[in-house]
């Protein structure tokens, strides 16, 4: 029973659950937790894939079979060519890898000149990034949509740009309070250090600063990848040529043409697995940087 | 971090007392130059975000502040003051008290389920001495899928309205009569569904959030109510509830301003049928279907400052909490 001793007191103490009676419903709550647990979260990815692979007749069967009768792997290839699956994946990627980017070069480099640099009326630039963590995107979506219309000043159209989801990526408070609170923590005798040998302010953002911020470079990109596969009401406003589209807008497209239950299926099951696959790389990361930058799900 | 900034003031102007690595204060000049140095560094290193944040956060809060007083032609375009008609023709618009309706009954809704659930289930797992890394990993994959993806599977399969469907084919085997869920004609029903949907794929981050804040909790204080006679029922309720009441609150908070933004599950599960779509499901209605941005406009105001209310408490007392 070594599990029982390591854990720090809970609500049960180790003693209650030491006795035989206490422990063997423990067990049996266990168990069913698990089981509970299995049917709620993983069943319902294993359904998707398996109606994916069930013929057309079978999926609208009542009552639904659990492992399908015939395997038809064609349902995926279909889906796959037919449903441009691939393009809206990779689209959807190439935001994501361009988004993370961008934050990552004017972010941090904010964040570095506010922490670091310390410009005339720094603060008040601090203040004023920070007070977007009031406003919900969401909620400047039709002034931001006519925005990318028509950019003020230079006239650009930001319509089916992959800039469109990127510059506004940028504009995340959040990042840069997260950045510049682990900047601060930096000795300024490391910075004093570097400039007396000569360093520059790029310098020592790039040889000092970066190498040190390592762990909190990791939680701004993971954030802002997830970020971009979740979007649904922005890329939806300002992405709609079909060939531009990302897997959640490209998935509400294709709904519209009736297609198959079995087809849709496997389509979504095509399009949950670059964010499962993901997940299950980096949830170490993704489940800390949860807690880690304060409470912000 | 506004000492820090005060102190890096207070050593340029030399300042007595304020320390730093260049007291002398007969150097003022070339720490006026290395300052003013500094500042176009600074701002060089500034530039791009202050773009980003000028184009699509500074700017779009005022401009929708005043688009809301303008007459907007079908593309947006503004074709002058319009007082407060968008204001008053919002007030008259019956789908805009629809929404409204829907969007804090989905709120109350989410607080009873969203927003408990996941805290008894952190409490329950934070008891389990095995698998853990299991029941963090699962309840965690939901939000992870693509919320379109998520709400497409509950809507084609959990809550299909024939025999094909999960929860139907579980009624059927029990001989109860089937439901036609999210096509229901009972609008609190349906909102419920979609709350149940908003739940189930978003708790994850809740559950977490919350086991962490119960790890934190001195193992002493279960020892002391249980010597004083506690159950565990009432040590939940005199240890575990007052010691996460921070956390508890500020969840609070962000879920409310989470679910007022509820989008997807208007727009995926029932595409704001039978009155179903929330108000930022209106405000994107009114602006593609309906080419009235004036009205988008002015319910996005509203939001605005509802929202900015709500954020600002939360970061109020997320700030109080870090003290």
């Amino acid at each position: 029973m070594s599990a029982f001793d390591v854990q720090t007191r809970t609500l049960i103490s180790r003693t209650q659950l030491n006795r035989p009676v206490v422990r063997r419903i423990y067990w049996v709550v266990l168990v069913l937790a698990i089981l509970l647990f299995a049917v709620v979260f993983l069943f319902p990815l294993f359904w998707v894939a398996s109606s994916g692979l069930k013929s057309a007749s079978e999926v609208l069967q009542s009552p639904p079979t659990l492992i399908p009768h015939h395997v038809n792997f064609s349902n995926y290839s279909t889906a796959w060519s037919d449903f441009n699956l691939g393009q809206f994946i990779f689209n959807t990627a190439y935001y994501a890898v361009g988004a993370v980017l961008l934050q990552l070069i004017f972010d941090v480099a904010a964040a570095y000149a506010l922490s670091k640099l310390r410009p005339v009326l720094g603060n008040v630039v601090l203040a004023l990034m920070l007070a977007t963590l009031m406003i919900p995107a969401t909620v400047l979506v039709i002034p931001n949509y006519l925005t990318a219309i028509d950019v003020p000043v230079l006239h650009w159209s930001l319509i089916n740009s992959p800039l469109a989801i990127w510059l506004p990526s940028v504009a995340n408070g959040f990042n840069i309070f997260l950045l510049k609170r682990f900047f601060d923590s930096i000795p300024e005798e490391l910075m004093a250090a570097a400039a007396i040998d000569g360093a520059g302010p790029l310098r020592a953002l790039w040889s000092i600063v970066l190498p040190m911020s390592r762990p909190i470079l990791g939680v701004v990109s993971i954030f802002a990848t997830v970020a971009v596969w979740k979007d649904v009401l922005w890329p939806l406003l300002v992405l709609t040529d079909p060939t531009k589209l990302t897997v959640n807008t490209g998935l509400l497209n294709l709904t519209g043409d009736g297609i198959p239950e079995n087809i849709l299926m496997a389509s979504l099951a095509i399009a949950s697995v670059p964010t499962i696959v993901f997940f299950l790389i980096f949830q170490r990361s993704i489940m800390s940087g949860l807690t880690a930058g304060s409470v912000k799900g | 971090m506004t000492t820090a900034i005060n102190v890096s003031r207070a050593r340029a102007r030399g300042l007595p007392g304020a320390g730093g690595p260049r007291p002398a204060p007969s150097r003022r000049r070339p720490a006026l130059g290395r300052r003013v140095g500094r500042s176009v560094t600074g701002y060089a290193f500034l530039a791009g975000a202050i773009l980003c944040f000028a184009l699509f956060s500074w700017y779009p809060m005022i401009h929708e502040i005043l688009l809301s007083f303008q007459h907007l032609n079908l593309v947006g375009q503004s074709e002058g003051w319009g007082g407060w008609r968008n204001y008053e023709r919002m007030l008259n618009d019956p789908n805009f008290w629809t929404s409204v309706h829907v969007t804090l009954v989905f709120t109350g809704l989410a607080l009873i389920f969203g927003y408990a659930v996941p805290f008894v289930i952190a409490v329950a797992l934070n008891e389990f001495r095995h698998a853990k890394s299991y029941f963090r990993l699962l309840v965690y994959l939901p939000v992870m899928l693509p919320p379109v993806a998520g709400a497409f599977l509950w809507k084609n399969w959990f809550y299909a309205p024939d025999n094909t469907g999960l929860f139907n084919s579980v009624l059927h085997d029990l001989h109860l009569p089937i439901s036609t869920w999210l096509q229901s004609p009972n609008n609190t029903f349906v909102i419920l569904c979609m709350v149940i949907f908003s739940t189930w794929s978003n708790m994850g981050s809740g559950v977490l959030i919350y086991i962490a804040a119960l790890q934190g909790i001195p193992g002493e204080l279960y020892e002391a109510a249980e010597l004083d006679g506690a159950g565990i029922l009432k040590r939940v309720w005199h240890v575990t509830v007052p010691q996460t009441r921070l956390i508890l609150s500020l969840m609070l908070l962000l879920q409310i301003v989470a679910t007022m933004q509820t989008f997807t599950e208007s727009l995926v599960l029932t595409g704001g049928a039978n009155g179903t779509g929330t108000l930022v499901y209106l405000v994107y209605q009114d602006a593609t279907n309906f080419n009235n941005f004036g009205g988008s406009a002015a319910i996005g105001t509203v939001l605005l400052l509802f929202l900015g209310l709500f954020s600002g408490a939360y970061l109020w007392l997320n700030r109080r909490g870090e003290e």
